[in-house]
């Protein structure tokens, strides 16, 4: 008996060691181990992970570490396991690279915070510096602008000397002037060219590697950097007038968009319509209807799904503007006091209703992947949906004046606003083309929801903060004048944007009504005012 | 009436005073009786003040129905001092001087012993001469700017140094931030805050040139300037992040302009002081991963008492989908201090919960034990967590324990000698450099 136990003792470390090798293949190596912690859910530890993974060499590096960034690794606490979900929806365990079933449900996404995400970017962008798509390599290139981080010199030599793609090419040439410009141990030569390179790009980013420069460096450098530093300024200087532009003219084009339906209606019918706001508010929960739809059954048409609820919108603004011309405002054409109270009231009716089946809370409206994102032109970021919204607004002013122009109906509408009487015994059906009119003005408001659901909130509150401006709009350009409805809102649009970094968001808008306050008083039908017979009337 | 009848019929002078003291107090004693039996028949009201319409709605009635939970639920455990609770809700209507109507019309109509209401300091500026002049007790759930203390209300929601310190602290160890933007909506709250923030930077050492404030109007919905603008006070070579204290419905446009730009919070992070998953339940958050937001409860923490308070609170509104919020969890805590203070006190007299409210202690959801302190305040946990694809937040960092809540900020000239002390000196804002009760605010 004592034998066989001693042998069994004997035997004990050499079976534990079999079993710590079967069941903790994690323990094996430095690659293993650092993989092992990211199961530790703490952020030193993850951090330390990242920097042991990148530089392993390792081919499972990549995968890691970008599903990481995606929040597609998953660690199970409990068994210190990893995993990765690849992009095409295979698992596979994030130690050995061998492919896995399922994840347990004890697992959960390795937690990131913002430094480790920066840890994380910068890793790949080492990871990517040798990807085979220029955009990736461009991407990398651009991470190691930022972080100019010394190691990477060598990496971006051999990836420089291989390079053919142009953009790429310019791309790692910029990341590696920054990297000699912050080099110890770089010569002068290469820190002057490093700076004219930079200087050359002349953008924001260059702007903040050149200020952060350390004030220790010789005399010709600074001299040099500063050089660059208050050309670049000078350049952004101009491009900031351009911006200017650019931002007014977004303005004036969601201004515009939100003012053209009150321009019908309150323009050419005169009828204080308080209740526009709600229209628009109301187009806005058309396009959440259709996106919540498209969700839930067709979620493929996503993309689509603002061009669905643009006629949508129009239709069940514009009926529900038939139905308050027929039940409320006819009665009060030739009070405008006792109009502008009613539609005031049917504005908090129509808040409320929306508030109640809706609920009060904002509505999640998606931006369809056309109308995210940005690009550059020159040095100024121009946003797609406000891109779009430019080029939508002036598609509907078009497309309004030539209905106006062009059509029966618009015919009959600007008889009956010029002159009701003569219309009417010319065999115009007047009452009709009133509620004709007044549904086609409800109607863009609507179409003007949809489209200010792609920036603004989407809650019951929509609509107010657009009244104010339209009403400002419309006055401002001239009542009963398209043309006017146009410049009136580009010329606030513009004139806004170009107060607000002078005089900052508040004052600004304060500036624009006591502006404006004093137009009328010089001109009080606006900047193109109606004339003839159309203005006694 | 009553009294004049009896003293004219005593014909002793002397006789007639106290005749007429006694029947004064026998008529205090009769009324008080027959008011408190009439109001706490079988019930208890709680009156219930938040807006169910105009524009605060889409952030007070999930507040308003958060009350009528937690009514719910006590009334499940049997009730307080062996009495239902009975709700009283009124609609303010996002109206200020509507909220001092309500209030008056809550307390002497409805006889109601507490109020649970107001969202924004205007309106509980507006509502307090009310609570003062009818001695009655407010439950106030909402982060605020500070600088007050009133016997009356008692503040659930954090002081400054229980959010926005903690915030800055952390920006300015964890992420080396150097360069500070403070936007804000233009009114009190941010005004007061960015004032005790950019004080408190300053006695960190942080140069005027490297502060920004920029103030917008209600309901901002071009950001194109200002976030460009942040852009560029970012691209000065030092880490530079935004504070945020833009309120309620101009939060969506910002983000939304924030991620169209390109604004990634690896670069320019924004922590905020009023975005909360409610908030975030109207944005797709993908382009917001990272951004930060500094509260005293997030949904997203594990503890079993927030877990269970989710579900029950999920099973209460029949959504399974119901977000939790901050604001929540102050009136969670308000709540039951409450009924703790009215089991101590073994009344719902006005006087005699006031006096009982400081030190109750009850437990929070995040796994701590919240006090009331004779401030008013009370003492909670700060977290500053990140915007996660899913609209929820994962808290990156917490203050070690909990923090007690200044009434008054340290970081003012104007108001750091004073505090607010209802236990031992009877006053809100007793300066202790001269020892006198009294000062700025009262």
């Amino acid at each position: 008996m004592p034998t066989k136990v001693l042998r069994n003792l004997r035997a004990l470390p050499f079976a534990l060691l079999l079993i710590f090798a079967a069941v903790l293949p994690v323990m094996a190596g430095p690659f293993e181990d650092a993989v092992g912690k990211f199961a530790n859910d703490e952020f030193s530890d993850t951090d330390e992970a990242v920097g042991a993974i990148a530089t392993s060499g390792n081919p499972l590096a990549f995968p890691i570490i970008s599903a990481l960034q995606d929040g597609r690794l998953m660690a199970d606490p409990e068994t210190k396991k990893v995993y990765v979900t690849q992009p095409d929806g295979k698992i596979i365990d994030a130690a050995t690279g061998a492919p896995v079933a399922s994840i347990p449900d004890s697992a959960a996404a390795v937690r990131l915070n913002n430094r480790l995400r920066r840890t994380v970017e910068a890793a790949l962008g080492g990871l990517t510096l040798l990807s085979p798509d220029p955009a990736k390599r461009i991407q990398a290139a651009q991470s190691v602008f930022k972080t100019h981080d010394e190691t990477m010199l060598p990496v971006i030599d051999g990836a420089l000397a291989k390079e053919t793609n142009k953009g790429a090419k310019l791309a790692f040439t910029e990341a590696r002037a920054a990297i000699l410009l912050f080099k110890a141990d770089a010569t002068d030569a290469e820190k002057l060219e490093a700076i004219a390179t930079i200087k050359a790009r002349g953008d924001q980013e260059a702007l903040a590697l050149l200020t952060g420069l350390a004030a220790d460096q010789p005399p010709a450098i600074v001299r040099a950097a500063a050089n660059a530093t208050s050309s670049i300024q000078s350049n952004l200087a101009l491009w900031s007038i351009v911006q200017n532009g650019w931002y007014g003219l977004s303005l004036g084009s969601v201004l515009l968009l939100a003012a053209i339906g009150l321009a019908i209606t309150f323009g050419v019918m005169g009828v204080i319509n308080m209740a526009h706001g709600e229209m628009v508010m109301i187009g806005a929960y058309v396009t959440f209807v259709v996106q919540q739809t498209i969700r839930t059954s067709y979620p493929g048409l996503f993309d689509y799904s603002l061009l669905i609820a643009v006629p949508l919108a129009f239709i069940v603004a514009g009926a529900i503007g038939i139905v308050i011309e027929r039940t409320i405002i006819r009665f009060l054409y030739g009070r405008p006091l006792e109009t502008l109270l009613a539609t005031w009231g049917l504005s908090l009716v129509l808040q409320q209703a929306v508030r109640t089946m809706f609920g009060p809370t904002n509505q999640e409206v998606g931006n369809p992947s056309w109308m995210s994102g940005a690009f550059e032109l020159g040095q100024i970021t121009i946003t797609y949906n406000r891109l779009w919204i430019l080029c939508f607004t002036m598609a509907v002013f078009v497309i309004l004046l030539a209905m106006l122009r062009y059509t029966a109906l618009g015919l009959e509408m600007r008889a009956v606003t010029q002159n009701r009487r003569m219309a009417a015994s010319m065999g115009i059906a007047t009452s009709r083309v009133d509620a004709l009119t007044f549904g086609l003005g409800s109607g863009i408001a609507g179409i003007a929801g949809v489209a200010l659901s792609q920036i603004d909130n989407v809650s019951p509150n929509l609509g107010q903060s657009y009244i104010i401006d339209s009403f400002m709009v419309v006055v401002f350009g001239g009542v009963g004048n398209l043309w006017g409805t146009l410049v009136g809102a580009f010329t606030l649009g513009i004139a806004n944007k170009f107060l607000e970094p002078v005089a900052g968001a508040v004052l600004g808008k304060i500036a624009i009504l006591v502006l404006i306050i004093l137009f009328i008083q010089k001109r009080p039908r606006g900047l193109f005012a109606l004339k003839g017979r159309a203005v006694e009337a | 009436m009553l009294i004049q009848f009896r003293s004219t019929h005593d014909t002793a002078k002397s006789l007639s005073r106290r005749h007429w003291l006694a029947a004064t107090a026998g008529l205090v004693l009769g009324l008080a009786t027959f008011t408190s039996a009439k109001a706490a028949d079988d019930t208890i009201k709680v009156g219930v003040l938040h807006s169910l319409s105009g524009t605060m709605a889409i952030s007070e009635t999930t507040l308003k129905d958060t009350v009528l939970f937690m009514i719910d639920e006590q009334n499940k455990k049997g009730g307080v001092l062996g009495k239902k609770l009975e709700a009283v809700v009124v609609d303010p209507a996002s109206n200020w001087p509507l909220f001092a109507e309500k209030a008056r019309e809550l307390i002497t109509k409805d006889k109601v012993s507490v109020v649970f209401g107001c969202w924004t300091s205007v309106s509980r500026k507006s509502v307090l001469p009310v609570f003062k002049e009818l001695n009655s007790i407010l439950f106030y759930p909402v982060q605020y700017e500070g600088e007050e203390s009133e016997r009356n209300v008692f503040y659930t929601g954090a002081a400054p140094n229980q959010q926005a310190i903690p915030a800055v602290d952390y920006l300015m160890k964890d992420e080396k931030v150097k360069r500070w933007v403070l936007a804000g909506t233009d009114y009190v709250y941010p005004r007061t805050t960015n004032k005790i923030l950019e004080a408190y930077l300053k006695s960190k050492g942080v140069a005027q040139e490297d502060i920004m404030i920029n103030y917008t109007p209600f309901g901002h919905s071009d950001w194109q300037t200002i976030v460009a603008d942040i852009k560029k006070f970012g691209s000065a070579g030092k880490k530079t992040a935004v504070v945020s204290t833009i309120n309620g419905d101009a939060n969506v446009p910002f983000y939304k302009e924030l991620g169209n730009q390109g604004i990634k919070a690896t670069d320019i992070p924004v922590v905020a002081f009023s975005v909360g998953e409610e908030e975030l339940a109207g944005i797709d958050t993908k382009p917001l991963l990272g951004h930060l937001a500094a509260w005293n409860y997030f949904e997203s923490i594990k503890t079993p008492a927030n877990e269970k308070f989710i579900k029950e609170w999920q099973a209460y509104t029949k959504n399974p989908k119901r977000t939790t919020n901050d604001p929540m969890e102050a009136t969670y805590i308000g709540f039951n201090m409450w009924v703790k203070a009215v089991e101590k006190a073994k009344s719902v007299d006005a006087d005699k919960v006031i006096d009982a409210l400081p030190g109750t202690k009850t437990a929070n959801l995040t796994g701590g034990t919240s006090e009331l302190l004779p401030n008013h305040h009370i003492t909670k946990p700060v977290f500053i967590g990140e915007i996660k694809a899913n609209g929820q937040f994962d808290v990156v960092w917490k203050t070690p324990g909990l923090v007690a809540g200044d009434a008054w900020s340290k970081e003012l000239p104007d108001s750091k000698d004073l505090i607010g002390d209802w236990v031992g000196k009877k006053c809100g804002n007793y300066n202790t450099k001269t020892n006198k009760c009294g000062g700025q605010g009262s």
